[in-house]
């Protein structure tokens, strides 16, 4: 089962939309117990890193997130879902963040309009199965004011052109995230969501490049 | 390098989209879920949506078609049109919207945009802004109100009703809220096909912080170019231009490429 968490915020259902697009059946759920079961978990996301945290720990869980990546279940992080998997943030005033991710989220550079929204190219840092028959440079949907900065570079997959240039995917093992939102990236987000579905559930369910 | 965006936008009343699109080959023009992928595969880089119905009834249909579009067209989607209330805003979020419109509502009661931006993330509101240029010199009331200097006016209720109020302040003051777009239309502009109102657009676009929407008298692709160049706009948009195969978004975005903008290949 694909669960997809929700934590209360407006429009998380554009994820399972995509899913479903896509011949899978995803379940939205801010459960638990759902989410420690499922054997592939995605956490989407909008709005504020401080609300999403303080949300996700009031639903009890900052535990089950921490526990389905270390036991590298496949895991997806979008927008707000990378963001959150960072040490800390700079966002609401500075805020702690999950720490599955070293490093640090920090705002764009403020002589460029904020939020960075539209269409920008993702420039591919790794060969990875999960870019199958999609273009380097390839247009993805962005809407964020804030950028994530792991310490480890060599966990960036994707970077993105905005007045400087930041990590916009990141892959470690069998966890991918990205900045942008696939789900909202016409058929080449479809494409990332299908290869990532894929690797994760089919029978080459190992990662392994 | 972000990209310049083209939008179509679609009035819909009673779930059915209105005006024009007769010359594409659908099988119901009518039809907002078979024109949003007609839109999409024309390279669309996003839709709006404006419910045009005056009824209170209008909020469920508009529902039920925004359900039915997310769930096939996978680009990005904004809703306007008679949201008055951050349960409205959910509703239509909810349904699948991306972003969400709002015009006289804001003006009317402003926290409508702090409160949604704080509920939904300033991403989700975009505030629309009707501007009409100012004829005589007439001042308004209030810090948001015209003055000597004003040169545009911002009008209701599909620009029905003059408010008294500076676009340009209205502009900063919407941002200052939380508004994270500004969807800008000019009045003077818009139906005649003449081009944007090029020095609304570029003044509002240096006034604020947020990607601005230039709207209202798009005729030929260098109305285009302009917006983006000299009104310093993020994003075009158009409606009759497109429903009626005037021009194609296709057309419009190769043109565009041609002439050094950058664009997201269709």
């Amino acid at each position: 089962m694909i669960s997809i968490i929700d934590y209360g915020a407006g429009n998380l259902r554009s994820v399972a939309k995509a899913v479903a697009k896509l011949g899978y059946q995803a379940e939205v759920t801010d459960d638990p117990k759902k989410v420690l079961a499922a054997d592939v978990v995605i956490l989407p996301g909008v709005g504020a890193a401080g609300d999403t945290m303080d949300s996700l720990r009031k639903l009890g869980l900052v535990e089950p997130i921490k526990q389905v990546i270390a036991e590298n279940r496949p895991f997806l992080g979008i927008c707000l879902g990378v963001q959150v998997l960072l040490t800390a943030t700079e966002e609401s005033g500075g805020y702690d963040c999950l720490d599955i991710i070293p490093g640090t989220v920090r705002l764009l550079p403020p002589d460029l309009k904020v939020p960075h929204m539209g269409w920008n190219q993702v420039k591919q840092k790794m060969a990875h199965p999960v870019f199958d028959g999609i273009p380097d440079d390839a247009n993805f949907y962005f809407v964020h004011s804030y950028y994530v900065d792991p310490s480890d570079r060599s966990i960036v997959a994707g970077e993105t052109d905005y007045g400087i240039s930041f990590c916009s995917m990141v892959i470690k093992d069998n966890l991918m995230a990205t900045q942008f939102h696939p789900e909202k990236s016409g058929e080449v987000g479809l494409r990332l969501l299908d290869n990532f579905l894929r690797l994760s559930l089919g029978e080459d369910s190992s990662w392994e490049c | 390098m972000l990209t310049k965006r083209v939008i179509p936008c679609l009035d819909v009343t009673g779930g059915r989209v209105v005006k024009g699109v007769s010359f594409v080959q659908l099988r119901d023009a009518g039809d907002p879920v078979d024109l949003a992928a007609f839109y999409d595969r024309e390279g669309a880089d996003e839709l709006v949506f404006l419910d045009i119905t005056a009824s209170s009834d209008a909020r469920n249909i508009m529902i039920e078609v925004v359900e039915r579009v997310s769930a096939q067209v996978f680009i990005p989607l904004t809703v306007g049109g008679g949201l008055r209330s951050v349960e409205d805003i959910r509703q239509i979020l909810e349904a699948g919207a991306d972003k969400v419109s709002l015009n006289t509502a804001a003006v009317l009661n402003s926290e409508i945009i702090s409160e949604g931006a704080a509920k939904f993330g300033n991403q989700c509101i975009v505030v629309a802004i009707d501007a009409k240029r100012v004829q005589k010199s007439a001042v308004g009331k209030g810090r948001l109100g015209l003055d000597e200097n004003s040169r545009w006016e911002v009008y209701t209720h599909g620009g029905r009703k003059p408010t008294g109020i500076d676009a340009l302040k209205w502009a900063r003051e919407a941002v200052r809220l939380g508004s994270g777009e500004i969807l800008l239309t000019s009045m003077d502009s818009d139906g005649h096909q003449d081009g944007y109102d090029l020095e609304l657009t570029c003044a509002v676009s240096e006034a604020v912080n947020v990607p601005v929407i230039a709207s209202g008298g798009a005729g030929k692709f260098e109305h285009f170019y302009d917006a983006v160049v000299r009104g310093k706009a993020d994003a075009v948009l158009a409606a009759s231009l497109f429903h009626y195969g005037t021009l194609s978004i296709r057309q419009v975005k190769e043109y565009l490429k041609g002439q050094g903008i950058p664009v997201r290949d269709v």
